[in-house]
């Protein structure tokens, strides 16, 4: 279980909440479409190898989910750590 | 020197063949025997003096992990030009050719990715005149 720390450790880089943005536009990405998107969108060179890693984190931080299906692999966005910090701090009705 | 053919490294000849000509619409230009395979080559029909692109089999030993890997991290190591990427979408996935990446905007371009059943992803891209 990621603990809240682990959120806000996996929120401190900006390139990690670049990806939770383009990931927040479609579930169901690629590795290959995430890098693509922050390339050409964002001008993130990172190299492939690192943007893994940065996936990585999230998804310990279960800020994302990976599926796999068949021969493929998915990520998507999980919102569920963000409402726990939101219902924290903020009032909401 | 000029560019005359790319490959791309597929599972099964035939089966290759079907989908590059059927599900696709390309033609076949060469088919050639050539021990236990063959030269078996297609080209566009819009360009049947263009590029050919060879349906290569996959059997040496380092092609099949090679081919895992790119698909796993949803890699097209081939790409093909059209001039309407969502039309295109629309035409394969009708045929059940299966995406990987809806057509989706990177930078000038427009591009989706799909399985060539024969073991690779494919991407189609459009690119805006500039």
């Amino acid at each position: 279980m990621a603990g809240v720390a682990d959120v806000f450790k996996a929120l401190a880089d900006p390139t990690r909440r670049t990806i939770l943005d383009e990931l927040a536009d479609r579930d169901d990405q690629t590795l290959f479409e995430i890098c693509s998107r922050l390339l050409t969108k964002h001008r993130l060179d990172s190299t492939r190898q690192a943007i893994s890693q940065h996936l990585d984190v999230l998804e310990a931080a279960r800020l994302i989910e990976v599926r796999r299906e068949g021969r493929y692999k998915f990520h998507s966005i999980n919102r569920a750590p963000l409402e726990h910090i939101a219902d924290r701090w903020l009032e909401r009705s | 020197m000029r560019i005359y053919v790319t490959s791309v490294l597929v599972d099964d000849q035939a089966k290759a063949l079907a989908f590059y000509t059927e599900t696709l619409g390309f033609v076949k230009k060469n088919d050639v025997p050539l021990g236990e395979a063959s030269w078996l080559t297609v080209v566009s029909p819009d360009d049947r003096d263009g590029t050919e692109l060879l349906l290569e089999p996959d059997g040496h030993p380092a092609a099949k992990p090679f081919k895992a890997a790119l698909v796993a991290d949803g890699i097209p190591f081939t790409s093909f030009a059209v001039d309407n990427v969502d039309a295109e979408y629309e035409r394969l996935r009708a045929r059940g050719v299966r995406f990987t990446q809806p057509p989706t905007d990177m930078g000038p371009a427009r591009t989706a990715v799909f399985d060539d059943t024969c073991g690779n992803l494919i991407q189609v891209v459009h690119v805006a005149a500039p």
